[in-house]
This record gives C-alpha cells, structure tokens and sequence, in this order.
C-alpha cells in the first residue's frame, strides 16, 4: 500500500566536472614543468659516462663560465659566514656578513666584493660579473677562497664540486686546479650531464658483464 | 493550472502533414576525453625527470717538491696526449724526439683505437697516459679526454702540465693542422 516508489536513476554520470579537472591538472603539469631552471651563470657542461649522482650537500661548487669566468656556491649559512669573516679580517674587505649569507654565489675581485654584495640580487647575472681573478698566477684569488673556504670546513667533509662550461678555456680550469692543490684539496668531482656507455667499448663489456664499476 | 507544453510528444497537435524533427541530445560523452585526459597527466608525471647532473670523480696528485720523489713511468709504457686547438689531439709515444718525428696527430675519434692500440701492447703496470691540455684546449676536451680514460678502462693516467716546447709544437701543428688533422 504504502510502498515508496523509487526513482529510476539513470547510469551515466556527467563526466563534464571530471573532465574539467582532468584538463586542469594536464594544464598546472604543463605549465609548471620547467626544463631546466634559469640559472644566473649559464653553464653547458660536458657529457660523461660517470654514473654517479652529484652530491647536494655540504657543496662548494666553482662554476667556470664560458668566457673563463670563475664563481663560487656555497650552500651552508655558517659555513659562508666563518668564510666571510676569514675574508674579511685577512683581507680587510668590509663585506656586509648578512649580504654575504644571502647571496647565492661569489664572483668579484677582493677589492669588488663589497660592491658585488651591494648589488640587488637579480642585477646579479652572469655577464656582467667580473668573476674571480685567477689567471694571474702571481694573484690567484682563488686559492685565497680555497683556504678561507677549507679552514670553514675544518673536520667537516667538502664535496668540491667543478661546473664548467663546454667552451671554458683549459687554463682557467688549471688555475682552479692549483688552487686546490695548494690547499691540499686533492678530490674533487667534476658536474656532467650522463651519456650512455659506447658500445663495445671495455667499459661497456664490463658493464654488460656485471662488474661493479669503479668510481 | 495553465502549462506550456514544452515536450514534444503532444504530435497530435500539429498537423498530418508536418514532419517531426528527431530532438538530439546536447550531451556528449565525455568518458573517452577523461580517458585521455588522465593518460596524458599520467604520461607527463611519469616523464619529468628531475634533470639530475652527474658527478666524475678526479683525484689529484700532490705535488712533489722533490724531482727525486716524483712518480717515475718507464718510457715504452708511457703515451702523451696534447690537446689543441679546435678538438684536435696529438699524440706520441714515450719521450718527444727532438726532431719531433713521433709527434702525431689525431682527433677525438681515433683517439680511443690509439688508446687500445697502445694498450694492447703494453704491460699493464708499465702503461701510464699522459694528459696535457694546451692553452687553448677547453674545458670539454679535458672532460672528453678524461671520460676516454673510463671508457677505455685506463687505470693509470695523469694530468700533466704542458711544457713550452710542446706548446710550441701544439700551436704550429694546429694552425698548419686543420689540413693535416682532416685527411
């Protein structure tokens, strides 16, 4: 007597709103994906066959720019800080410390470092910058980095890094290199996009044979 | 209650003669777009790698005050590769002769056939391949030369200061060189 009547419902679903989401989505992945994020000093660096992963942490990276230029990277706050109060009590720069913290990398002379760090940060790009001196083997200004830079990291690990550029020029490379040298810096790694093992090569066949590779 | 009729199915109101348009729906089915809009989301989450660099290792050698401390290499084991100009590689065999007659070039593609040449003829512990990048060498052929001693599988090798002399030889052969080099 009683009985309710249940509406027949019909099975399709109005797929409008799970397509609009869907497109949505498409659209944030597509706009958001970035090839490669702009970077300050634009650097192609070499291929190899290494396999192993640069580090991220604990870096010192010295990027090498086209034109021969020399910049450093530092990520760890105190570790910039011990750097620039090393710089400036054995140089008598005057860098602003906070300024010196902040700054993503190092690329002057010692007598332009305080006017580098006064620099806005996005007028800071590679052109323009001088780079650090070290073609002057008399004045190489990066082994005076390298030292304040390794008594930072005294009894800590540095994973030296070496970004280069494609065209630098090997005697820029070499000055960074003696830099090292002269403050016992005997390991470093050297950044590379991964390229594939020629075949039949010696590497190749110990790969394929399933020897571990040395690194 | 006045109502408009909005359905259609009141035919009997029109005329015998008047055709009855087929009402279509508006709706499409929008399943195979989700589909493909769900593949396509998958396809790029799937694809962004995050672009990570690799890293080649280097050590380096101290440097020895004393020429007595230094490393000695017995001269048949020893292969010196000079990097030039404008990719160009030479090369020669144990110590440069002062005429310069074991001076060769070469180029990044038939370095690794020298390279095995060399080692193949060689007692391992005796073989050591010298690098010297000239001036005007890049930073991509010291990475090239260096990812060759990998590939090669060359345990022993060194990056080595380029002395005058070879400079000298590297400069004249790479401006007389391209023609050389290429044929």
């Amino acid at each position: 007597m009683g009985r309710a009547k249940l509406p027949r419902k019909s099975t399709n679903i109005d797929m409008t709103a799970m397509c609009d989401v869907a497109f949505l989505l498409l659209s944030f992945f597509i706009l958001t994906t970035k090839f490669k994020p702009a970077e300050a000093i634009a650097v192609t660096t070499p291929n190899s066959v290494a396999a192993k992963v640069a580090p991220d942490k604990d870096i010192v990276m010295i990027t090498i720019d086209k034109d021969g230029k020399v910049f450093i990277t530092m990520d760890e706050e105190q570790k910039k800080e011990a750097v620039c109060n090393a710089l400036n009590t054995q140089m008598n720069l005057n860098m602003d410390v906070a300024a010196f913290k902040k700054a993503g990398f190092f690329g002057a002379p010692f007598g332009l470092m305080a006017s580098f760090l006064a620099l806005p940060e996005d007028q800071r790009k590679g052109e323009k910058l001088p780079g650090i001196p070290v073609l002057d083997s008399t004045d190489n200004q990066m082994v005076t980095w390298m030292r304040a830079i390794t008594d930072a990291y005294l009894g800590t690990k540095i994973n030296l890094l070496v970004k280069g550029d494609n065209a630098a020029k090997y005697p820029a490379f070499k000055a960074v290199i003696d830099a090292f040298k002269k403050t016992d810096q005997l390991k470093f790694q050297m950044i590379t996009n991964p390229e594939s093992v020629p075949t039949g090569t010696e590497l190749w066949k110990k790969t394929m044979s399933g020897e571990k590779r040395e690194e | 209650m006045a109502e408009m009729d909005t359905s259609s199915s009141g035919g009997h109101k029109k005329g015998p003669g008047v055709k009855k348009g087929k009402k279509l729906s508006t709706r499409v089915d929008l399943t195979p777009m989700v589909d493909l809009g769900f593949l396509l989301i998958t396809f790029f989450i799937f694809t962004t790698t995050m672009s990570q660099p690799t890293a080649m290792k280097l050590f380096l050698p101290k440097d020895a005050d004393n020429p007595e401390d230094q490393n000695k290499a017995k001269e048949s084991g020893v292969i010196t590769l000079l990097l030039g100009k404008d990719n160009n590689v030479f090369y020669y065999e144990g110590q440069l002769a002062p005429d310069g007659s074991n001076f060769k070039s070469s180029n990044f593609k038939d370095i690794r056939g020298i390279l095995l040449d060399k080692k193949a003829r060689t007692n391992e512990k005796d073989l050591v391949v010298v690098l010297k990048p000239s001036s005007e060498s890049t930073y991509k052929n010291v990475v090239d030369i260096l990812d060759e001693m990998t590939i090669n599988v060359l345990k022993r090798y060194a990056l080595v200061d380029i002395s005058p002399v070879e400079e000298q030889l590297v400069k004249l052969s790479d401006a007389a060189g391209g023609a050389s080099a290429s044929n």
